[in-house]
């Protein structure tokens, strides 16, 4: 017999309650600092959950290789990154092809939004880095990544504010935790463009696992209600870095 | 140079087309280009495809050896998707180690497979935690005409539904059918203003990479899906193509049981 469970086996969902006793459309416990790097354009840390992220954003500067240069836009880098030891079993340090992907997922979600026609020829690559992972890591990072743009004064369409729905013991939940996704029935990883506190539309998205169209569509309804709880605490973020900044000067 | 000249024009041709809410193939908008399926085509390989899906062509090999299983799922088998995007199936790839572009194709085929549940993987362990077959499910571009994603996908459950796991080979008993029990199958749509185009030729590709993949399973569950390509979806569209993609998924699903 197996000393590894199957998800038969573990209940996700006792008593209407998640397995860290949240209710099914409650966020993790989020904190987010703008501006914690010094050397970086922009910065922001952020813990969602035990998830721990920071953000770094560099530019618009020039760009190297220069052939990568874009005459009539910026060109956006992202590069989302695993610290070896944030994670159980040790992470071997440089992308994979699970980092390579949500490099490139993330990327487009902020293509069409910072304004890159205003920096043509330059570059504005975007660092994120998981210290601790528990499920959620590349919404963590995105949530971390906006507040870090607009702490680098990189003009905008509006923030992009990430957040996943799972499908665990049947039943949708927002912000699944590490036990959640692994023994869940679906992730879906959302991220909207958010301007003046409505959202406009879908900056990512992906699946894996199996719902209905029903389901999907509700999960949709979640995740619209989670981000703007979220957008409010990038908002306040960015405010408490500049209000701070007023009274020192 | 010369390439993103003619794109222009090609894309400038296909919009004034659309305008009439036509495409330049006389397809409707969320028609799906003719499918031919051609499988066990290489004898070197347990199960292998031929798509053609319009003028795109790809081919699917499946190998399939022991191995050790992994640590937290001791008895059960293992799929490992990747794709070659070689430079003879389109003037814009180059050789070389993987791109973000053929990792994602690979990962997307893949979550289709996998959260199908479309291979059994519990019927292929050998011994539990010692060892498993690992099934390598290996995707080859030949001629990219727009949309690598579907036909890619449907050459690797075509592959699958006539791969044979080699046992005797390995001194393993008798060879046995690969145990298939769903039919995934992916829909990919070019999101052009208010308008989708269900699988884009590369000519429509040139009004912009902005794509959206839905796999279904046979009971028109959702199984993966992904946005692909720098543009913002609108909540509605993604609705519509919701249904859409199920009720394509369906016509194609159709085709897949008749190989």
């Amino acid at each position: 017999m197996s000393e590894f469970k199957s998800s038969e086996e573990i209940k996700l969902i006792v008593d209407g309650k998640r397995i860290d006793g949240r209710d099914f459309n409650e966020l993790r416990k989020i904190k987010i600092e703008a501006g914690v790097l010094k050397r970086a354009d922009g910065s922001c840390y952020l813990e969602m959950g035990r998830n721990r992220v920071v953000a770094a954003v560099y530019g618009p500067r020039e760009v190297h290789p220069r052939h990568l240069q874009d005459p009539s836009n910026a060109v956006i880098r992202y590069r989302y990154n695993m610290a070896p030891f944030s994670v159980e079993e040790r992470k071997r340090p440089g992308p994979d092809r699970r980092s390579v992907e949500i490099s490139k997922v993330s990327r487009e979600a902020y293509e069409p939004v910072i304004m890159k026609e205003l920096f043509p020829r330059s570059g504005i690559d975007i660092f994120v880095e998981v210290l601790q992972a528990d499920a959620g890591t590349r919404t963590a990072c995105i949530n971390a990544a906006t507040v870090a743009l607009v702490d680098a004064g990189i003009p905008m369409k509006g923030l992009i504010t990430s957040v996943a729905i799972a499908k665990v013991d049947g039943v949708l939940v927002v912000d699944p935790v590490k036990e959640e996704d692994n023994y869940g029935e679906a992730d879906i990883p959302f991220a909207f463009l958010i301007r003046n506190g409505r959202i406009e539309s879908i900056a990512l998205l992906q699946m894996d696992g199996r719902v209905t169209v029903e389901e999907l569509k509700k999960a949709t309804k979640m995740a619209k209600e989670a981000v703007l709880k979220i957008y409010e605490l990038q908002r306040e973020a960015i405010m408490k870095k500049y209000r701070t900044e007023d009274i020192e000067e | 140079m010369g390439e993103e000249i003619l794109m222009d024009i090609k894309k400038d041709y296909v919009l004034s087309r659309l305008r009439e809410k036509e495409r330049i193939d006389g397809r409707k908008l969320d028609e799906v280009r003719p499918i031919e399926i051609e499988t066990n085509l290489i004898s070197k390989a347990e199960g292998s495809a031929l798509v053609k899906l319009g003028d795109t062509q790809v081919m699917v090999g499946i190998k399939i050896q022991p191995g050790e299983p992994f640590p937290d799922v001791p008895d059960k088998g293992i799929i490992i998707t990747n794709a070659e995007l070689v430079p003879l199936a389109s003037p814009t790839f180059e050789a070389g180690p993987p791109d973000e572009t053929s990792i994602e194709l690979a990962r997307i085929v893949d979550r289709g497979i996998r959260e199908s549940e479309a291979v059994d993987l519990t019927k292929l362990c050998i011994e539990e935690g010692e060892k498993v077959w690992i099934i390598f499910i290996d995707i080859h571009a030949l001629d990219d005409d727009g949309n690598l994603m579907d036909a890619s996908a449907l050459a690797a459950i075509s592959a699958l539904l006539n791969t044979t796991v080699p046992a005797e080979r390995f001194e393993l008993g008798d060879d046995f059918p690969l145990p298939v029990r769903d039919l995934p199958v992916s829909v990919t749509s070019l999101i052009v203003d208010d308008l989708f185009l269900v699988d884009p030729t590369r000519d429509e590709m040139s009004l912009g990479n902005r794509l959206l993949t839905i796999t279904t399973d046979k009971d028109d569950n959702i199984v993966a899906m992904q946005k692909s390509g720098s543009y913002l979806l609108k909540e509605e569209k993604f609705y519509e193509l919701i249904d859409v993609s199920v009720q394509k998924a369906r016509e194609v699903r159709q085709i897949l049981k008749e190989i």
